[in-house]
């Protein structure tokens, strides 16, 4: 971790952006991975279901089929995994072995 | 330097605050009325207004609610200034911590009076003392010019290492004691006091959010910058004091070159220079020390007083610097943090170890709950301390001044 120096900031302050907050990624102890063979939207390859993605408190999940997490910002609340009808989403440890085998295969964020 | 005189008015500590916020050109006052505060706003209430003062004067249910307006006015870059007093401060407190968390320069008066229970509305500087670790610079007044003066320092120095200020004066006995101020002419103010250049931070073409959550390590915000987690915050405003002290000094050297008068910055001193035994204190009391000392030199005691201005930043070096002489140094407290001593004497016991030095140090309570104190009584206790430490005794107990136990 670096300085924080040159950030300048006397009072703590953000603005609109993406992930104005920061990175909430960074809190996450446990991510989502979505199993695309029992995701409803996946299965049909179709824009239904999508309870992930409108309960998602971070807004994070994409509207689409099969639903994307952007890990920059998933906090790891678990939120989606309790919504899902078909139980697609499971909750797996960062840092565990297994948490690399991401379903999305998408490069995970760098925390 | 002698500077011509333009108005000599005879007034209160408390219209003498109203005085220097007008001149000030204050832009926002928020506050709600407290004995024996409550003159400072009705004032400037009657100056907003009759058109006398352009400024808004926004009327809250609370003093929360008073220091929260305050907040919000200084972070869209008005100059602002509130009054408060005891069981007001005090409900103020959780506001006043995010004001001095933002850095933001309020200036605010505090008339000093004892904390309840049981109910009081007299003088003692209790309220303002317990508020000591907010982050607020405390400056204290023993007359109605210095209390004048010193809201007029207070802005500059507030909005140069950009922490709130609050300016204590004993209630009643300054707050409601009419005394000769010199008022300046608003030019004059205008010269020593610029216009307030806001470093922070609302402004509707660059909406913002300040004080979003802060988590413990430093964190990337949403533009990949490392921003400063709490720890950094917090080292930056104890920077901010430290940086104070030089800025204090500085403001009351200016003060005079523009005024003709000044108050010693950090410290004063009366008849210090060969003094052995110092009387030290903060406020009125002190300007009462500086008679003792007086009435102690005709005894043969070589007395002088240290007065202190600048409680936080507490100015250890100083003090330090200006006791290197003395054998014995009598504190007189108008507080007490409970369970231990006055507080002044705490922290000046505390510097003077630091500094290596190691006077006798006594400790009294004086004052509490308006208990009037009269500088024979001061003159008493430090004849008291002197006896003492002639007889080699062991360690003094904190004395009470008039108790009558
Ligand atoms: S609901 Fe919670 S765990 Fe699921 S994607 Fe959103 S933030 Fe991440
Ligand atoms: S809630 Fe479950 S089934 Fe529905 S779209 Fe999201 S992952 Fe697929």
């Amino acid at each position: 971790m670096g300085q924080t120096r040159d950030c300048g900031q006397k009072t703590a302050m953000s603005w609109p952006c993406v992930g104005e907050a920061g990175r909430t990624g960074d809190w996450r102890t446990t991510r989502p991975v979505v199993d695309p063979d029992k995701c409803i939207a996946a299965r049909k390859d179709k824009i239904v279901c999508m309870q992930c993605w409108m309960f998602c408190p971070d807004n994070v999940i994409s509207r689409t089929a099969p639903p994307e997490i952007d890990l920059e910002y998933c906090k790891g609340c678990g939120i989606c995994v309790q919504v899902c009808p078909s139980q697609a989403i499971e909750m797996r440890p960062e840092h565990a072995e297994n948490a690399e085998a991401s379903v999305m295969e998408e490069a995970p964020c760098d925390s | 330097m002698t500077v011509e005189t333009k108005s000599i008015s005879v007034i209160t500590g408390n219209k003498a605050a109203a005085e220097a916020a007008r001149l000030a050109r204050v832009d926002v006052v928020a506050a709600y009325p407290i004995t024996p505060q409550s003159p400072v706003v009705e004032a400037l209430s009657k100056y907003i207004e009759t058109g006398i003062l352009d400024a808004e004067f926004i009327t809250v249910e609370s003093e929360h609610s008073a220091m929260g307006v305050c907040i919000g006015a200084a972070a869209s870059g008005s100059r602002v200034f509130t009054a408060s007093s005891a069981n007001g401060l005090a409900y103020m407190c959780e506001q006043l911590s995010w004001a001095a968390g933002s850095r933001l320069p309020i200036v605010m008066g505090c008339a000093n009076r004892a904390m309840s229970a049981p109910w009081s509305v007299l003088n003692d500087q209790q309220d303002a003392m317990s508020q000591r670790d907010q982050g607020w610079i405390q400056l204290y007044c023993r007359n109605n010019q210095e209390i004048f003066d010193t809201f007029l320092q207070g802005f500059r120095i507030a909005e140069q290492v950009q922490l709130p200020v609050m300016v204590c004066y004993d209630g009643y006995i300054l707050s409601h004691t009419v005394m000769p101020v010199d008022i300046p002419e608003q030019e004059q103010v205008d010269a020593y006091l610029p216009p307030y250049s806001v470093h922070t931070v609302l402004d509707p073409d660059t909406p913002r959010n300040i004080n979003p959550v802060t988590l413990a390590d430093p964190r990337l915000n949403g533009d990949g910058v490392l921003c400063h987690g709490y720890m950094e915050f917090r080292y930056l405003m104890q920077q901010a004091h430290q940086e104070a002290m030089d800025v204090i000094v500085a403001a009351d050297v200016e003060f005079e070159s523009c005024f003709g008068r000044s108050w010693g910055g950090l410290t004063w001193s009366h008849k210090l220079d060969d003094a052995d035994t110092v009387l030290l204190a903060a406020g009125s009391l002190a300007g009462e020390a500086t008679i003792a000392a007086d009435t102690l030199r005709e005894e043969g005691i070589r007395a002088g007083v240290l007065g202190l201005r600048s409680y936080r930043p507490f100015p250890a070096a100083a003090l330090a610097a200006q006791l290197a002489g003395a054998r014995l140094v009598v504190v007189f407290d108008k507080s007490l943090s409970y369970g231990y001593g006055g507080p002044i004497c705490i922290d000046l016991q505390a510097a003077l170890m630091n500094h290596r030095l190691s006077p006798e140090i006594h400790g009294y309570i004086a004052g509490l709950g308006g208990r009037d104190i009269k500088a024979r009584e001061l003159t008493a206790a430090v004849q008291e301390s002197v006896a003492w430490v002639k007889q080699e005794k062991a360690l003094k107990p904190t004395g009470w001044i008039n108790l009558k136990l």
